[in-house]
């Protein structure tokens, strides 16, 4: 039942796309109210980070476990630009383009984990999680 | 997918049926800039009760939007945003500031109309 969701990321319809698959998946894992919300707002922004700073990407959905926990994890990974500075990335309202500067920040507050691999010139991954309490 | 925007007296009700896309969402605002003019409207109200997302990009276009309409002589007044949503909204620091809320298009109606009586009184069209 509960599977691995891969979607690309090549424009902002995909945005959406992304978020609603995440909404389903986390509904068959067990999360309900507010968590499904969290969930599909942290996809929206990470998502939308693929589209503002490396044009295209991919977010791969999943089910982990953790001992007894389980939860949902969400990979987003783009073979763009990378980012020079990942401290001044996460910093709030700090943005090198548009938007807010919002989205990386942000979508750390809404998830239990969160964890950013750049490399200049060859890309970044986000790995977040959300575990079920 | 398209937000269908109604006629009510002086005011416009953009009634979200949807998902909305970034591209919907910057169309929502071309639409309601253009119908203010067409239409003369004082307010407008904006229904997101369906949305079960607002990011930050839907943020910021529906602050912008807010603000554009403002300056075209008409109150905006975003209804019906869900508890989750504003869990999650609160969580990520985004806030609609100097935008009118309202709980649903019941109080939004009320809102605007307090707003207009409140601007007829001073005899102007538009106050803070």
């Amino acid at each position: 039942m509960e599977r691995e969701a891969r979607i690309d990321i090549t424009s902002a319809t995909d945005i959406v796309t992304a978020r609603q698959k995440g909404r389903g998946l986390a509904i068959e894992l067990g999360f309900e109210g507010s968590d499904l919300t969290v969930i599909a707002t942290a996809i929206s922004e990470i998502a939308r980070n693929i589209i503002e700073h490396a044009e295209r990407g991919q977010i791969v959905l999943a089910p982990v476990h953790q001992g007894s926990r389980r939860g949902l994890a969400i990979v987003a990974q783009d073979q763009g630009p990378g980012i020079p500075d990942v401290g001044q990335a996460m910093q709030y309202g700090f943005s090198s383009r548009k938007g807010l500067g919002v989205g990386l920040p942000g979508a750390k507050w809404l998830m239990d984990e969160f964890d950013i691999e750049t490399k200049v010139g060859k890309g970044t991954v986000v790995t977040m999680k959300k575990w079920l309490h | 997918m398209h937000v269908p925007v109604l006629k009510q007296g002086d005011y416009l009700i953009a009634s979200v049926q949807a998902a909305l896309t970034d591209a919907d969402l910057l169309q929502l605002r071309d639409d309601l800039a253009d119908r203010v003019g067409q239409f003369r409207s004082r307010g407008v109200i904006i229904d997101v009760t369906v949305l079960d997302v607002i990011d930050s990009f839907a943020t910021r276009t529906l602050r912008a939007v807010a603000h554009m309409l403002k300056l075209r002589g008409a109150e905006t007044v975003i209804v019906g945003i869900q508890p989750d949503v504003a869990f999650a909204m609160v969580q990520l620091g985004l806030t609609l500031e100097g935008v009118g809320t309202a709980l649903d298009l019941e109080e939004g109606l009320a809102y605007l109309d307090r707003l207009a009586k409140r601007n007829r009184n001073h005899g102007t069209r538009s106050t803070n």
